[in-house]
């Protein structure tokens, strides 16, 4: 296989990768799942692992 | 303090006094129910410690601040290369006050100071916040942050003594290449191994982008600095002729791609959100949109490179792989307007929100004009004008800096315990300034371009040009006294930010922290 072809070979797999890629994204079977990610920025308040003191103070910095 | 993560911090051994009670690592995190907010040491500076527990905050907030320091530093060079284009006598006549030198120190000041300290600071806040978990070494963070440092001052030494690589956007010499390729790779094994030890099944599509900017920069890095060392201060690259030139806009477009765009977009994947209080737009589009930018971006790069000895099908494969990437560019862009759906009337009270929608605006706008000054007819108008200037700080201003501002606006009070800023106002003021200075300097850029570009293709009858090229500068002028007033109220913008910042970051004194509630 010349460079050329190899070339056109892989342009080709991206391509259809491409198309996979989308197809896959927009499936309804994904809906709940990126539903769930789309909300981790949201649940991470107020820290990581909640330790008791964290209840205790939570007014104090309404966070 | 690596093992912080788990630890207990020093204020819990103090309250339980007698020290016959040894605490193990583990279990003390749930033994410390007694524990008493006013009696910790920590606490009486006015920080709110337990968030240090949890995640390392602290170098992000020395990232955060070094943001607003090098911004200020990096746009008062700016303003300076502004001026002296008005006036070209502060030069001073010295070597080291030249055009020549101070444009590399301000370029490498704003991108990789400001933008980088910003980049650092918030992947280094949303990985952990987004996977729940702390910074996989605090050691190795450091490391990082005091690391780039180093590079950021070499920089500002070594350009305006002249050793240069004369490389655009990769001009430092080759021992402080290799400083940053090491703190480079440094920040990749943090970013990637704190994702890897993530408490959360997805990886947040801002994570991605973070992920793509520091993988691809190292790469660009590296590849692109290759040189042969001929004194520690002099190298020669190790690619020649039209392969050089090829590398290096390689290297300039997808650090523009990597760095000033994918990195950027992790901002905007968590801050938009963040400040609008709703989820991304469309979460599956956000997954296309990285992949397609990934895809696309890299293949961009000839059309820095228009009519120039580069094969002309490279021109051509450039110009219409440019085009295609408004697609991706615009699918992000949208992604993040429509975010606000709904939460349109945060912007009438939220300056902070402001900033951040008027860079996805800024964003859209830019990433259309690029794509358009692809085009060859175009760009054989527009190429060595002002235009590309006044396109650069659309990107650069616009985008950059005003997501960044708007991050940093989100970031820096919860990195200090508090819900808002010092002053919401500060933040309002800043606003207006940088909108009034990136719409003052982009307009007069237009002018001044298009000007040049007509000017330089004007020719007589008799096929002699119409005006000499001393005849175009002096017609550009005016744009350059209106481009150094929009520089003027960036610099006078950053300033008021650093002044809100500090009144944000101050430890609280007595009278104004809020007492520990009682019941």
């Amino acid at each position: 296989m010349d460079i050329g072809t190899f070339r056109g070979v892989i342009t080709a797999i991206l391509l259809i990768a491409f198309v996979g890629l989308v197809i896959w994204a927009y499936s309804g079977r994904r809906r709940q799942s990126f539903d769930e990610a789309a909300r981790l920025p949201f649940d991470d308040e107020p820290t990581a692992q909640p330790r008791p003191e964290d209840h205790q103070d939570k007014g104090d910095k309404a966070l | 303090m690596s093992s912080a993560i788990e630890h207990p911090p020093q204020r819990e051994a103090n309250s339980t006094g007698d020290g016959n009670s040894p605490l193990s690592a583990s279990d003390s995190s749930v033994g410390n129910a007694t524990y008493e907010p006013t009696s910790d040491p920590a606490c009486s500076s006015g920080y709110d410690t337990s968030y240090n527990t949890t995640y390392n905050y602290k170098v992000v907030r020395q990232f955060a601040i070094m943001t607003v320091v090098w911004g200020i530093v990096g746009m008062c060079v700016g303003l300076t290369l502004a001026a002296q284009l008005v006036w070209p006598q502060l030069n001073l006549d010295l070597p080291w006050t030249s055009f020549g030198r101070l444009r590399p120190l301000h370029t490498n000041l704003v991108i990789f100071a400001f933008g980088g300290c910003a980049l650092f600071a918030t992947s280094y806040y949303v990985v952990q916040r987004t996977c729940r978990v702390r910074l996989i070494s605090d050691r190795l963070a450091a490391f990082t942050f005091w690391g780039y440092q180093a590079v950021i001052l070499c920089a500002l030494v070594s350009l305006p003594l002249g050793y240069t690589e004369i490389k655009e956007y990769a001009e430092l010499e080759w021992p402080i290449d290799i400083l940053l390729a090491v703190v480079w790779i440094t920040y990749g094994v943090v970013f990637l191994g704190t994702i890897r030890a993530r408490k959360t099944s997805h990886i947040y599509v801002a994570n991605w982008f973070f992920a793509a900017f520091i993988l691809t920069v190292a790469v660009l890095h590296i590849v692109n600095s290759a040189a042969l060392p001929v004194t520690s201060t002099y190298s020669i690259s190790v690619y020649a002729g039209a392969v050089d030139a090829m590398v290096q806009w390689w290297y300039g477009h997808n650090a523009v791609g990597f760095f000033l765009t994918a990195g950027f977009l992790g901002m905007m994947y968590y801050f938009v959100p963040k400040q609008a209080g709703r989820p991304v737009y469309s979460y599956r589009l956000s997954i296309v949109h990285f992949w397609a930018l990934i895809m696309v971006y890299m293949w961009a790069g000839p059309h820095h490179l228009h009519y120039t000895a580069l094969p002309t099908w490279a021109q051509s494969l450039g110009m219409v792989m440019s085009i295609i990437l408004l697609a991706p560019s615009w699918g992000g862009m949208i992604n993040g307007m429509m975010t606000l759906s709904g939460a349109w009337h945060k912007l009438r009270t939220d300056p902070t929100l402001r900033f951040l929608v008027v860079a996805l605006s800024f964003y859209g706008m830019s990433t259309f004009e690029g794509p358009m000054m692809a085009v060859k007819t175009v760009n054989a108008l527009s190429h060595y004008t002002d235009w590309t200037i006044g396109h650069v700080h659309s990107g650069a201003l616009g985008w950059v800096a005003m997501i960044t501002i708007g991050s940093l606006y989100h970031l820096i009070p919860r990195l200090y315990g508090h819900t808002e800023m010092y002053s919401v106002k500060l933040v309002s003021v800043h606003f207006w300034l940088a909108t009034v200075g990136t719409v003052l300097y982009i307009a007069a850029m237009w002018v001044n371009g298009i000007l040049q570009g007509l000017m330089w293709r004007a020719f007589n009858a008799d096929g002699t040009l119409m005006y000499t090229f001393v005849e175009t500068i002096e017609a550009s002028v005016p744009g350059y006294a209106v481009r150094m007033l929009g520089g003027l109220c960036w610099v006078v913008g950053m300033v008021v930010m650093a002044v809100n910042v500090y009144k944000t970051a101050r430890p609280v004194t007595d009278s104004r922290r809020l007492m520990p509630q009682t019941a």
